[in-house]
């Protein structure tokens, strides 16, 4: 199940979306120098869902920040449908932990802010906003401020205004880390519904492996920084699979246990390093 | 899958958001309760100053030096009624109105292109701090040698205090908007003006409005501090023409009609600001709920 080098899905290059090609991210700070990530070769398929684990601070969001063009890698390249990223790469998505919505905007307003931006008119824009709205189920908190939900309201909102730009890649930053265990269900089982029936691309951060193996087609292992890929492991579950069963399943049992001994020793490197 | 097929409804979440609606009301009835309380001591504290100054007036001290609440309002009544208070206020307001309009539109326009363009700050910084420094008062004589002594001189120099403190205030805000939030907005697609009329400025406009607040008694002092240099028109010159008829009441009248017209603009900016800004009461309505 767990192999060294990209396999399957991931591999076949007539589909490929994003590529890191000897990616490494160097950030010259006043007093030292960070050497973020180290050597990264990552090919991902249109419609994969990819999955991003490692200890803290072993640059998964660098290797985010560089899909959506906001970084510049210090060497090396990263490809996105075959042409170099430079500047913002306009078809990608960006969801955090910190879901960043405008305080300033109400539910309604935050989820038609990429519609105006797009330019939609205003008809087309409430019709869409309410279908969003429906769909994360935020019905009857339209006028609410960001700072009156709660914090899965709040996740619910930045998924809806994520989906309202429909980028073609998803890139998610611990999206669902702060949430309760069964918010954090719903919200995958969403994602994971969503993802595959808009066939989106996704790159995933997580910290928790449970949900790794969960969502993902395939998990890329980091070790600790400067981070370089350890371990690619395709995921053996159907890709249509049950979120609620799938404790009882021997293959995802197994698949978290494998992750599991592969990210312990790297736990251990990093044990008393605060990042 | 959707949420009834998982058995799951999201209730926990909608009843932490109701648990704190309730909350928010019962924290205002609360507030309600406490002004109530406080403006009826306030009442008890002012009637109280009032009386006590009544009775030292010529008693404990001469009416030369301090009048008395009576005089003062027989002479505001005298003002009133002939119309004069209300010709002086409405020079002194428009002098001071006009000098914040237009001090706090460039303060805002300048402090937002240089907050957005590092170089042009960086290049710029030691002449705006060398400026800053000097007190605009000392500026007044280089208006009147330009510009005259007429409404425009005190429009102007009100506008030279306004900028610089609104023009401090926005850059800083500016400064200060999140980054992701930006990068966010250009990864929709969004243009310079759209981030900056979607993020920038509604995330800058709580520093403006400090700047704006404590603009309204700098732009009071510009207008009035005009006046008195060199006018025949206005509350200051009112003021100047009491003091020289040594007519203290007239001086303290003239000061009421000032702090009247100070609460005015004060309970103006606060109305804009509760306008522009309804997201920062639905905030403050939060405190006390975690
Ligand atoms: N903008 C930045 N400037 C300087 N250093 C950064 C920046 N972004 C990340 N880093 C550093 O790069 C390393 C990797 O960070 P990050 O990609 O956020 O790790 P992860 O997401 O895996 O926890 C960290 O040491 C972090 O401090
Ligand atoms: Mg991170």
């Amino acid at each position: 199940m767990v192999s060294a080098q990209p396999a399957g899905f991931g591999h076949d290059t007539r589909h490929e979306l994003i590529r890191f090609e000897n990616v490494s991210k160097t950030f010259e700070l006043s007093d030292r120098t960070v050497r973020a990530v180290e050597n990264v070769n990552l090919s991902v398929a249109r419609g994969e869902f990819v999955v991003l684990v490692g200890p803290s601070g072993c640059g998964k969001s660098t290797l985010l920040n560089m899909a959506a063009g906001l970084f510049h890698p210090t060497s090396g390249e990263v490809y996105y449908n075959g042409s170099l990223v430079d500047g913002y790469n306009l078809k990608t998505g960006y969801m955090t932990q910190n879901d960043h919505l405008l305080p300033w905007r109400d539910v309604v307003g935050n989820i038609s802010t990429p519609l105006e931006i797009r330019g939609l008119a205003r008809g087309t824009r409430e019709a869409r906003v309410e279908q969003l709205i429906d769909l994360v189920g935020l019905q009857g908190f339209e006028r609410s401020y960001p700072s009156q939900l709660s914090g899965g309201m709040r996740k619910r909102t930045a998924l809806a205004r994520l989906l309202a730009y429909d980028p073609e890649t998803l890139l998610l930053d611990e999206p669902f880390a702060a949430l309760d265990a069964q918010l954090r269900l719903n919200m995958q089982i969403e994602l994971l519904r969503i993802s595959r029936s808009l066939n989106k691309t996704i790159l995933f951060v997580t910290h928790d492996l449970d949900e790794a193996v969960a969502l993902s087609d395939r998990s890329v292992v980091f070790s600790p920084r400067p981070g370089h890929i350890r371990h690619i492991a395709d995921t053996p579950l159907p890709r249509d699979r049950n979120l609620t069963t799938l404790r009882h399943d021997p293959l995802y049992t197994r698949m978290t246990a494998e992750l599991w001994d592969l990210i312990m020793p790297t736990l251990q490197e990093t044990r008393g390093e605060a990042s | 899958m959707t949420n009834a097929e998982i058995g799951y409804a999201p209730a926990s979440d909608e009843k932490v958001a109701e648990d704190r609606k309730r909350r928010m009301d019962k924290a205002r009835q609360a507030r309600t309760r406490e002004r109530v309380k406080l403006n009826l001591i306030r009442l008890l504290m002012i009637g109280g100053f009032f009386a006590l100054w009544e009775f030292a007036s010529g008693r404990l001290i001469a009416p030369f030096f301090i009048s008395a609440p009576s005089a003062i309002f027989r002479r505001l009544g005298g003002w009133i009624w002939s119309g004069d208070i209300f010709y002086h206020m409405g020079i002194t307001a428009t002098e001071a109105c006009a000098g914040l309009l237009l001090g706090s539109v460039f303060g805002i326009v300048v402090g937002t292109i240089l907050g957005r363009r590092p170089f042009l700050a960086r290049l710029l910084d030691p002449i705006i701090t060398t400026f800053y420094s000097l007190p605009k008062v000392a500026l007044a004589p280089l208006f009147i040698l330009w510009i005259g002594i007429g409404m425009d001189m005190k429009i102007t120099f009100t506008a030279a205090i306004v900028f610089f403190l609104v023009f401090l205030n926005t850059y800083t805000g500016v400064r200060n908007v999140s980054r992701e939030l930006i990068s966010i907005l250009y990864l929709m697609g969004a243009n310079e003006m759209q981030v900056l009329r979607r993020v920038v400025l509604p995330s800058a406009i709580t520093w403006v409005f400090a700047g704006l607040r404590i603009s309204v008694p700098y732009s009071l002092i510009g207008a009035i501090v005009g006046e008195l240099m060199a006018s025949n028109k206005g509350l200051g010159a009112l003021l100047v023409r009491a003091q020289g008829e040594f007519d203290t009441a007239g001086v303290f009248a003239a000061l009421v009609a000032i702090m009247v017209l100070a609460v005015i603009f004060n309970t103006a900016v606060r109305l804009l600001e509760r306008r522009l800004m309804p997201w920062k009461s639905a905030e403050q309505e939060l405190e006390g709920a975690v």
